[in-house]
C-alpha cells in the first residue's frame, strides 16, 4: 500500500514539465538508498523491515565494491572517539548489536577484544586517555594491563611493551560478507537492488524526487544517501553544499592462513592524529591482517598500492611484533577512508530538501556503527513520514550458506548424495566446492563477477590468487547466467578478462 | 571402505609414471587421483613440442607424451578416480577424498605416492604494487585459456619473468596475433632453458630486456599499462630509470612453487630450499610409506626427468608394500655447498641403491668452465668439467654403487669450483 499515491498524482498534474519525463520513469519508490556498501545495505535492510517500496541504486556491479570490500574488518570497542560525537554515539550503540545481527544473517563475527599497545610512558598516558574516553562514551569490560598481563594475552609480542588498554568487546568481522548478507536479506524481504546504476543527478520535485542515471530514472519519495566516497557529490545534486568528502588512503598486508595465529586480539599501536595506527589481527578466515597507513590524496579512484607505503606499514608493524611471517603474504590492498571535513559522521536531514537524508563521511568506525546508523536513519524517515509501522512478515533470518570444509563427515557424506556439486572442489586453496559457488550465484543479491564470487566463497582469495579456479570459476558464472565465458568480468564492466576466440576455435566453430 | 596397495595423489606426469611403475612391479591394486576431468595434468596444455627427447628419444608434445603413459595405465588396469579431489592424508595413510559419483569418501592404502606438481608464483607473491585490474595473469593461466579453453587473454603484451612456460606464452601469442611488447627478467639472465630462450624469443624478435622490473601495474579495470625499471645487480628496481610501456596485458612467469599443502598436513618434513618434502633415495619423504616425486618435490624443467624420478617413487612403494624397502642401515645426508641452491634427495640409504643414485640440484647463478665437485667428507669423490651452467637448467650427478658404499663420511656435498684461468 502506497499511502502517498494521491499526492503522487497530484504533483504529476501540477507540473506540466515533469509529463516530459514520464516515458524514462519508469518505476516509483518510496525510499532509494544511494550506495550499496555497508551503510546502504544496512540502510536498505532496516527499511525492509517496513511496508515501503524501497531501491537500492549502486553504481558498482556489486554489493560492497568501494571502502567496504578495502578496511580493517574490525568491531571497535568504541573508546576511540571524542565524547559526544556521532561516531562516539553509534560505535557503542553498534558494538553490542552485531551478535544478534550475525547470528540472524548467518556472518561470522568474533569478538576476540582488542588491545591498544604502549612502547612507553607518553603512550601509556595514552592508553588512561583512551580508558577514560571509553568510560564517557559507555564502553564496558576495559582494562589498562602492564607488561605481564599484555604478554600472557599475546605472546608473541615484542619485549618493548610496557602496557595496554584491553577492550573485550572489540571483534573481527568480514565487512563484505556482512553487506552481501544485508543486501540479500533486504532483497528476501523486498527491497530491490540496482547495480550499474551511477546516479548523475537528482531533482527535487514537492514531495519527491526523481533520481536520474544514464540507463533510467527512478522517482522516490525518501532519498538516503550512502555515497561513501561520493556522499558530498550526491548531496550537491539536490541541496546545497555544506561538506566535502576527502579520500584517505590505507594501505594492507594479507597473509597466507593460518598465520592470524600470531596474535589472539586486534592489536593496535597508540593512534595518531588521523587513524587508529598501524594494526595487527586474525582476519575471521585465520589470515593475518596488517595495516593501514593513512595517506590524503585528491582522486577518490586511486587504491592503489605502493612500495613506500607499504614499508612503512610493514616496519610500522615490527614494531608491535618482529616475527611477523611477511615471506607468506598472499595479497596487499589499498582502500579509502571517506573522510568528512567536519570531522565527525554526518547522518541527518538534509535543511533545503526535506527527504533527503544523509548517512555520510562515514569513515572508521563506520562498519561499528553501521547498524546502529541504519535504525537511526529510519527514525528520521519517520519523524518526516509521520507514519509507517513494521511489516508482520519481515524475515530477520538470512538462508544458512553450507561452508562444506567446515561439515562433519557425515555431513559432507550426506550432502554429496544429495547433491553431487557439493563434490567438486573448485578451489584448491581454499577447497571450495562447485555447489557452494553455484549457490552464490543463485541466492538473491547473487554474485554475477569473477570478484563477487571470491567475495562469497572465497575461491581466489587463498595463495594461487584464482590461477587455478579463475578459468573454471568463468565457466560457472557463464553456464549459471546464461553468458558467453568471454563476457565474464572481473569486477566493473570494463573489467574483461578475456579477448576472443583463439584461431583453432574459430576454425572449429565455423566462424 | 575402499582399500588400496598404492594410492597416487595427482595424475600428471609424475603420478602416471610412479603409478605405472608400482603396478608393475608388484603392487596388486593402484589407484591414480586426479582433481581434473582427464589425467595428463599440465601436459595437456603444453601443446608445444620438446617433450620426450630422453626417455622415447622422440620429439613429442605434451599431450603425446601423456598419452603414451595414459594408454599403458590403461592396459595396466590401474583404477583411476578423475574429477576428484583429496583432501586430507595421515600419518596411517588415510585419504578422505570426493568426487560427484563416488561422494565423499576415506580410503585406505598401503602406500601413498604425493605427485601434486607445483603451482605458480603470482603478481601479489612478488609484490607488486600500483591497481589491481583485469588483465594480470600468471603464464600457464593463460596457457590454460588458450589451449584448453580456446579463448585469448590480451591483445598488447608485457611479460614479466622468463620461465619456461613464459616463453612458450610469448611463442604461443604471438602465433595468435597479440603483439608481445617484451620480455623482462629481472637478473642479467633468464630463468627458463636457453633452447627456449631462442625458439621462442629470438625467432619471433620479441625484446628480452634483462636486468627490468615492474614496479607498478596501472589501469582502473583492465591493465592499461606498466611501469618498467631497470634493475641492480641485486635485482632491485633503481630509483629514477622508470618507464611507462603501453599494455593491456601482463603475463607473470616468475617462479614455481611446490604443491605441499597435504603434505604439511600429513606432518611431512619440508625442505626450505625446495619447498617439497625432504626425500631419500627411494623418493620416500620423512613420514614412512608416503613417497613424492616431480614438482611436489622440486621444480624440474624436463619432464623426462619428473617421469625418471617417479618410476623410482613407484617402484620403492611398491617395495615397502612388499615390505622389500630397507628401512634402516647407514643414512647419508646430502649438502649443497657453495654456488649449489639445493640437492635431491636429501638422504641417502646405500642398503636401496641397485645399481647407481643419480643426484639432482640447480646451482645459484651462471658459471662458466667450472667443475661440479663430489665430496664425501674431505675426499673427493667425483669431479665434473661444465662449459656452461645456469640456474634454469637441472644438472644431474650419477654416482655408481660402488662408490657409494664405501664412503667414509656420512655427508655427501658438492659445491661448484670456479675455474680461475
Amino acid at each position: 500500500m502506497h499511502v502517498y499515491s494521491i499526492n503522487l498524482l497530484a504533483i504529476v498534474y501540477k507540473a506540466p514539465y515533469y509529463r516530459a519525463y514520464r516515458k524514462d520513469l519508469n518505476l516509483m519508490y518510496d525510499a532509494a538508498v544511494i550506495g550499496a556498501g555497508i551503510i546502504g545495505t544496512s540502510v536498505a535492510r532496516e527499511l525492509s523491515k517496513y511496508p515501503l517500496k524501497t531501491a537500492l541504486i549502486e553504481k558498482g556491479s556489486d554489493v560492497a565494491v568501494g571502502t567496504t570490500k578495502a578496511n580493517s574488518g574490525i568491531i571497535h570497542a568504541g573508546y576511540d572517539a571524542e565524547p559526544g560525537t556521532n561516531k562516539a554515539k553509534f560505535n557503542a550503540l553498534g558494538n553490542p548489536m552485531f551478535d544478534k545481527l550475525c547470528s540472524d544473517l548467518d556472518v561470522t563475527f568474533k569478538r576476540t577484544g582488542s588491545l591498544v599497545i604502549a612502547f612507553n610512558s607518553r603512550d601509556m598516558e595514552t592508553v588512561r586517555e583512551l580508558y577514560k574516553r571509553g568510560l564517557k562514551n559507555g564502553i564496558p569490560e576495559m582494562h589498562i594491563l602492564d607488561d605481564r598481563e599484555v604478554k600472557e594475552i599475546e605472546p608473541n609480542l615484542n619485549n618493548s611493551i610496557v602496557g595496554a588498554l584491553y577492550a573485550s568487546t572489540a571483534g573481527i568481522i568480514d565487512p563484505w560478507e556482512l553487506a552481501i548478507a544485508l543486501a540479500e536479506n533486504a532483497a528476501e524481504n523486498g527491497v530491490e537492488l540496482l547495480f550499474n546504476h551511477k546516479v548523475t543527478a537528482i531533482e527535487k520535485l514537492k514531495g519527491s524526487f526523481i533520481i536520474r542515471t544514464p540507463e533510467t530514472s527512478f522517482e522516490s519519495r525518501y532519498i538516503v544517501n550512502c555515497a561513501g566516497l561520493y556522499a558530498d557529490e550526491i548531496n550537491n545534486m539536490v541541496a546545497s553544499p555544506f561538506f566535502k568528502i576527502t579520500p584517505r588512503r590505507g594501505q594492507y598486508f594479507v597473509l597466507d592462513k593460518n598465520t592470524g595465529k600470531l596474535v589472539n586480539t586486534v592489536v593496535f599501536q597508540c593512534p595518531g592524529k588521523t587513524s587508529k595506527g598501524v594494526l595487527l589481527t586474525s582476519s575471521v578466515h585465520g589470515n593475518l591482517l596488517i595495516g593501514p597507513d593513512s595517506q590524503v590524496l585528491a582522486d577518490r579512484e586511486n587504491v592503489e598500492t605502493t612500495a613506500d607505503r607499504l614499508k612503512f606499514v610493514r616496519e610500522t608493524a615490527s614494531k608491535t611484533c618482529d616475527n611477523i611471517p611477511f615471506n607468506t603474504t598472499i595479497k596487499t590492498f589499498a582502500g579509502l577512508r571517506a573522510t568528512p571535513d567536519t570531522g565527525d559522521f554526518i547522518i541527518a536531514e538534509s535543511k533545503d530538501a526535506p527527504g533527503f537524508i544523509n548517512a555520510a563521511g562515514i569513515e572508521s568506525p563506520g562498519l561499528s556503527s553501521a547498524p546502529a546508523i541504519a535504525e537511526y536513519v529510519v527514525e528520521l524517515l519517520k519523524e518526516r513520514a509521520g507514519h509507517f509501522k513494521a511489516k508482520k512478515n519481515f524475515n530477520p533470518v538470512r538462508r544458512k550458506a553450507v561452508k562444506f570444509m567446515k561439515l562433519s563427515f557425515d555431513e559432507k557424506v550426506k550432502l554429496v548424495q544429495k547433491d553431487p556439486a557439493y563434490g567438486r572442489i573448485i578451489c584448491r586453496c581454499e577447497n571450495i566446492t562447485e555447489g557452494e559457488i553455484i549457490a552464490a550465484i543463485r541466492r538473491k543479491a547473487g554474485a554475477t563477477t569473477l570478484n563477487g564470487v571470491k567475495r562469497r566463497v572465497r575461491p581466489g582469495m587463498g595463495r594461487c590468487q584464482g590461477g587455478f579456479c579463475g578459468p573454471r570459476v568463468m565457466e560457472i558464472l557463464a553456464r549459471e547466467l546464461g553468458m558467453d565465458m568471454k563476457d565474464i568480468v572481473k569486477e566493473e564492466k570494463e573489467s574483461y578478462i578475456l579477448t576472443g576466440r583463439t584461431k583453432g576455435e574459430q576454425i572449429y566453430r565455423g566462424k | 571402505m575402499e582399500r588400496f596397495d598404492v594410492a597416487v595423489v595427482g595424475g600428471g606426469p609424475a603420478g602416471l609414471a610412479a603409478a605405472i611403475e608400482a603396478k608393475k612391479n608388484g603392487a596388486e591394486s593402484v589407484c591414480v587421483i586426479e582433481r581434473d576431468k582427464e589425467l595428463g595434468g599440465i601436459l595437456q596444455q603444453c601443446i608445444h613440442n620438446g617433450f620426450g627427447l630422453q626417455i622415447f628419444k622422440e620429439d613429442l608434445t605434451g599431450p603425446e607424451y601423456a598419452e603414451r603413459f595414459i594408454t599403458e595405465l590403461k592396459e595396466q588396469n590401474i583404477t583411476c578416480k578423475l574429477d576428484t579431489m583429496v583432501l586430507s592424508i595421515d600419518k596411517d595413510r588415510n585419504l578422505d577424498i570426493v568426487n560427484t559419483y563416488d561422494g565423499y569418501m576415506r580410503i585406505k592404502v598401503k602406500a601413498i605416492v604425493l605427485a601434486m606438481g607445483c603451482r605458480e608464483r603470482t603478481r601479489e607473491a612478488i609484490n607488486i604494487p600500483g591497481t589491481r585490474p583485469s588483465g594480470v595473469f600468471t603464464a600457464g593461466t593463460a596457457q590454460r585459456f588458450l589451449n584448453i579453453e580456446g579463448y585469448l587473454v590480451g591483445k598488447k603484451i608485457m611479460m614479466l619473468g622468463t620461465g619456461d612456460i613464459g616463453l612458450i606464452m610469448a611463442r604461443r601469442l604471438t602465433l595468435e596475433g597479440a603483439e608481445v611488447k617484451a620480455v623482462l627478467a629481472r637478473k642479467g639472465y633468464p630463468g627458463g632453458l636457453m633452447r627456449n630462450v631462442a625458439q621462442c624469443l629470438y625467432d619471433y624478435n620479441i625484446p628480452l630486456m634483462l636486468r627490468h622490473t615492474i614496479v607498478k601495474v596501472a589501469g582502473k579495470d583492465r591493465v592499461e599499462g606498466v611501469l618498467v625499471a631497470k634493475t641492480d645487480e641485486k635485482s632491485r628496481p633503481i630509483p629514477g630509470t622508470e618507464e611507462l610501456y603501453e599494455c593491456d596485458t601482463l603475463l607473470l612467469s616468475v617462479g614455481l612453487i611446490p604443491e605441499n599443502e597435504l603434505s604439511k598436513e600429513a606432518g611431512i618434513e619440508i625442505d626450505p630450499a625446495t619447498g617439497g618434502p625432504v626425500v631419500n633415495e627411494s623418493m620416500e619423504t620423512s613420514v614412512g610409506g608416503i613417497f613424492a616425486c616431480g614438482n611436489v618435490v622440486h621444480v624440474h624443467n624436463l619432464v623426462d626427468y619428473v617421469t625418471e624420478e617417479s618410476r623410482r617413487a613407484g617402484k620403492s612403494a611398491a617395495q615397502f608394500v612388499a615390505k622389500e624397502l630397507a628401512a634402516d642401515g647407514t643414512t647419508i645426508s646430502t649438502e649443497s655447498g657453495a654456488g649449489i641452491k639445493y640437492i635431491v634427495p636429501q638422504r641417502i640409504r646405500p642398503a636401496n641403491i641397485r645399481e647407481r643414485l643419480d643426484l639432482y640440484m640447480r646451482v645459484t647463478g651462471i658459471f662458466k668452465d667450472s667443475k661440479l665437485i663430489v665430496k664425501s667428507g674431505n675426499e673427493v669423490i667425483k669431479s665434473i668439467k661444465k662449459k656452461q651452467m645456469t640456474p634454469g637448467e637441472m644438472e644431474r650427478i650419477r654416482i655408481p654403487l660402488n662408490i657409494l658404499e664405501n664412503l667414509n663420511a656420512d655427508v655427501l656435498s658438492v659445491h661448484v669450483e670456479r675455474n680461475n684461468t
